[in-house]
């Protein structure tokens, strides 16, 4: 059976300071409930909107960066619907119809699946207003009454919009982590902010009814919720039933997806052009100038860390999509030129670190000095990868100063091949017959080896002291001859 | 007393301005009762205490603004900040706007006193201030008579002396309509040309805001005041302000000869008397220009369209009165949203608010918006297009504002259509967003208005004609008795 899934993105741009369509303030977060709100966003009778016009170039940007076709003018247009949390009973947004356009349609994602590229293909993205928000007060379903908080209406949001071509819950995934890696390269909006990236999804599977998923909060829920409802669908199925078209709700807390409402017909929103909004037109001008303004994105960079660096795509892919990680990688890369070695450390413990001790990269600072000083003992011998392992979230914390560390331990400075050689010299003198054996069968050095390791308390790295054990049986036998 | 008098006789000694003020508040006491102009009356100690602190800044600094004292009356669709503005309705019968709306603003600027705000049909929608919740307005030249709508009351207020100018807003004719049938000055401006922020939209691609005065003088004077640019509404036209005064005098001075165009149709579908006054009216300056018949042979169609994208409109535009942030409210302990909605939207709303609510609904629905909006749509650039080549040929056309006199009070509602269809000559400017006055043209036992429509921004031309006019008709600062 073949899972078609599709998404329907909402993402705040909250690198603006204003709403989408007035002056307010449109940070809200942390604010008391109706304290960012003016007389337009409160919808009250007589006011009109003004476009912000900074969200469109926010919003060219991200078409660009999504490889869509830019329309050549933005029509806003009136979606009416009652809501308690829509101060004017319509929504201001676009529609993809006869007479109207979205701002830029037919753009695609690529992604990396099992070492494979695929295409996600992006139907269409809107410019819109969020609307406010509506408090039930002892939840949805206890509440005996409900409370409207209009601080986030207005605030500008852009809708972006899948085809199905997603096959299952973990490329819905991967997409997502890329999409956000592309708004977050863009600088549009801070994805850890609560409510700014939000997900629907609809998933069917093939020759059965659509089904809506919506309330998905997080990139983790969606792989959970689609999971589940590809399983719930497929049940059906084999059961010989059918899938009707509906709408689901997303319940977190139980895991689990409830129906919201059939949908029988499609809704009619009576979308008009919204008269106080003349068309604007986009000009060729103002679009070459915002591609100007645009960063390298994950897919060029992903290319030009492989060129520069030696890496295979998996590791370049995985370095890239976490912005502040391969910046710390290319910091590292100007001071430490084992690129694998550092990514591998990178993408693999330090990433698990971060996460584990669940820390802000935007916030702490970990210096790429330390990262390249642990990495650097590691090449010499002095540390092991376990002592590495185990000295890394010491290191990321800022909790210790490698040095002393390493002298309070009491670690042999080993990494002077001189001493290593004097203590090896040692071993030789001490134990003739093991000499004389290692001479005659290679495979007899691993006694002295071990003799060389109790000398150092096992602190000696087991290939160096090989290396250096071997070139002084190389002299003995040169001069038996 | 005209307002260019009032502004040289305050410049001179300013205190006179009480002697004024007194003199309108005695107006309204002996009049309004019959009149009934006004939906809220600012109280003559607030408009003292408002003075007052203008003289002082005034004294402090050397200088009073331009319009020092000037009473104004403001139609109730226009938020005044701190007064009520009920849109003549129930549904906002007790809200009080936070703000100004751009107009009032401006007004302010210039120490304008906005003395009372006036009765206007609900939501301006209708043509005779019958459908104002309250209370209908009287015409002052006729009492059994409707002053027009939807600013009725704003030229039952001039025609009565209730004021000394006053700002309508016009949609499909609701500053020309009453302005005719109440004998006074009266200009819908070019769409874009004065900011509509603040204006409780009814159809807002229609909506415009316009001035009415009892001569040309004062209507060019508050014409000036109130355009121009506002960044805060994204349909306002980018232009420089035009002192229009200075226009007209330009014009009056150059006496330039001009083309005026008779539109056949209109004057044909007109009342015999309407006809007879307002082509009268014409004539008296259609030996110095040249006037040639012209034809605009879809009254009807325009009258179609014009109502199908106003209701369309409004049917979105007053989506947002539910009764929650503002306006009417009922209880809503243990009741859903839906149900409130219902009883605010049900309880607020007049019979022909909620008829038109209903009609913009279902031109938008899908399976009808094909047949109904968007071939009014079409319809509307048609017309333009069709107005542009006429405006080739001439530069003004002159028609009866209404084709009907002042109807009796009650008639609207015994014959609506008869009523919509009276629209007519005032649709077309409104539709394709063009400037138009109403002239005074003579009487038929009751006032007869003449109609000129113009190019976008030829409002000086508008001014000049109906400056000549009066000259000749003299049918200026006309106070009825009552
Ligand atoms: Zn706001």
């Amino acid at each position: 059976m073949e899972v078609l899934i599709g998404l329907e993105i909402h993402v705040q741009l909250t690198a603006l300071t204003s709403k989408l369509f007035c002056p307010t303030y449109s940070s809200y977060r942390g604010g008391s409930p109706n304290t960012y709100v003016c007389p337009i966003c409160l919808g009250l009778p007589g006011t009109l909107p003004v476009v912000n016009r900074r969200a469109i170039e926010y919003a060219i940007a991200v078409a660009k960066a999504l490889n869509c076709e830019l329309s050549d003018r933005i029509i806003f247009v009136r979606k009416h619907y009652f809501y308690p949390d829509l101060p004017k009973n319509y929504q201001i947004t676009q529609y993809d119809g006869p007479g109207f356009t979205s701002i830029a349609r037919n753009g695609h994602v690529k992604i990396l699946i099992n070492g494979k590229t695929k295409i996600v293909r992006i139907r269409r993205i809107n410019i819109e207003e969020d609307p406010g928000k509506i408090h039930y007060i002892g939840g949805i379903e206890e509440a005996q009454y409900s409370l409207v908080d209009y601080n986030r209406s207005g605030v500008p949001l852009l809708e972006i919009v899948t085809e199905p071509d997603m096959s299952s819950p973990k490329e819905a995934r991967v997409f997502l982590d890329k999409l956000i890696a592309i708004l977050e390269y863009l600088d549009v909006v801070d994805t850890a902010l609560e409510g700014s990236f939000r997900v629907d999804a609809n998933i069917s599977i093939r020759d059965y009814g659509r089904v809506e998923v919506k309330n998905i909060n997080s990139i983790k829920d969606v792989e959970k919720a689609l999971t589940y409802e590809i399983v719930r669908q497929k049940r059906i199925i084999e059961q010989g039933g059918t899938i009707a078209r509906e709408t689901r709700h997303w319940d977190d807390k139980k895991g689990i997806t409830v129906p919201l409402r059939a949908k029988e017909f499609e809704e009619d929103y009576r979308y008009f052009p919204d008269p106080d909004l003349p068309p604007i037109k986009i000009s060729t001008e103002m679009i070459n100038k915002i591609i100007s303004t645009i960063p390298e994105l994950p897919d060029q960079r992903i290319e030009r860390i492989m060129v520069q660096y030696g890496l295979d795509e998996y590791r370049s892919t995985v370095l890239v999509l976490n912005k502040w990680l391969v910046d710390f990688f290319e910091e590292c890369a100007k001071i430490y030129s084992n690129y694998k070695r550092l990514a591998d450390i990178l993408i693999t413990d330090f990433l698990r670190w971060i996460k584990e001790l669940s820390l802000d990269l935007k916030k702490f600072s970990v210096k790429p000095q330390s990262i390249v000083k642990l990495l650097e003992l590691l090449d010499k011998g002095i540390l092991s990868i376990k002592m590495v392992k185990e000295l890394m979230p010491h290191v990321i914390k800022g909790e210790i100063n490698i040095d002393e560390y390493i002298e309070s331990k009491g670690y042999i400075r080993i990494y002077d091949e001189q001493h290593l050689e004097q203590i090896i010299l040692e071993a030789v003198k001490e134990n003739p017959k093991a000499v004389e054996d290692a001479l005659k069968n290679p495979k007899a050095i691993n006694f002295l080896i071990g003799e060389v390791m109790k000398k150092t308390s096992g602190k000696a790295d087991p290939q160096k002291t090989r290396d250096i054990l071997l070139k002084i049986l190389e002299k003995i036998r040169d001069m038996k001859r | 007393m005209p307002v260019y008098r009032l502004i040289e006789e305050f410049s001179s000694d300013a205190y006179k301005v009480f002697e004024y003020v007194d003199s309108i508040y005695d107006r309204i006491k002996r009049v309004e009762d019959r009149v009934k102009a006004f939906i809220t009356i600012v109280p003559k100690e607030e408009v003292y205490s408002y003075l007052e602190t203008l003289l002082k800044r005034g004294y402090n600094s050397g200088s009073y603004p331009k319009l020092f004292g000037v009473m104004i009356g403001v139609k109730d669709n226009i938020s005044t900040k701190g007064i009520r503005t009920t849109c003549g309705s129930k549904m906002l019968e007790n809200y009080i706007p936070p703000y100004d709306a751009t107009v009032i603003e401006k007004l302010k600027s210039v120490g304008m006193v906005i003395h009372g705000k006036t009765n206007m049909d609900e939501f301006a929608m209708g043509s005779t201030t019958e459908t104002s919740a309250f209370y209908p307005t009287r015409n002052p030249w006729n009492l059994d008579r409707v002053p027009g709508g939807s600013s009725g009351g704003s030229g039952a207020a001039l025609a009565a002396g209730e004021a000394s100018i006053a700002l309508g807003s016009d949609t499909g004719g609701s500053i020309r309509n009453p302005a005719a049938y109440t004998m006074v000055y009266g200009l819908r401006p070019t769409y874009g040309l004065v900011s509509r922020y603040g204006l409780i939209a009814y159809a807002s691609s229609m909506d415009q805001i316009g001035p009415m005065a009892r001569n040309t003088t004062d209507l060019a004077l508050l014409l000036t005041i109130i355009s121009g640019h506002d960044q805060r509404d994204s349909t306002s036209l980018p232009l420089h302000s035009i002192d229009y005064l200075k226009a007209l005098d330009e014009l009056l001075y150059k006496e330039p000869r001009l083309r005026i165009g008779i539109l056949k149709e209109l004057f044909e579908g007109s009342d015999d008397g309407v006809r007879k006054v307002t082509y009268s009216c014409i004539d008296k300056i259609c030996s110095y220009h040249e006037c040639i018949e012209v034809s605009i042979p879809y009254t009807k169609e325009a009258v179609a369209a014009y109502y199908i994208i106003a209701m369309a409109e409004a049917s979105s535009n007053l989506a947002r009165f539910d009764g929650i942030r503002y306006g009417l409210k009922v209880p809503v302990e243990g009741r859903n949203w839906v149900d409130v909605y219902t009883e605010v939207r049900t309880k607020g709303f007049g019979y022909e608010v909620k008829k038109r609510i209903a009609l913009g609904t279902y031109v938008l629905s899908m399976g009808y918006r094909d047949m109904y909006y968007i071939r009014a749509l079409r319809f509307r650039r048609m017309l333009k297009e069709k107005l542009d080549a006429m405006f080739s040929k001439v530069d003004v056309m002159a028609s009866p504002t209404m084709p009907i006199p002042p109807p009796r009070l009650g008639e609207f509602f015994e014959d609506p259509l008869k009523i919509y269809l009276a629209d007519v000559s005032t649709v077309i400017a409104s539709l394709t967003g063009y400037p138009a006055i109403n002239i005074p043209a003579g009487w038929n036992g009751l006032p007869i208005g003449l109609q000129l429509i113009s190019r976008p921004l030829s409002e000086p031309i508008l001014l000049y004609i109906s400056a000549q006019l009066e000259e000749r008709t003299k049918l200026r600062d006309l106070i009825a008795e009552v």
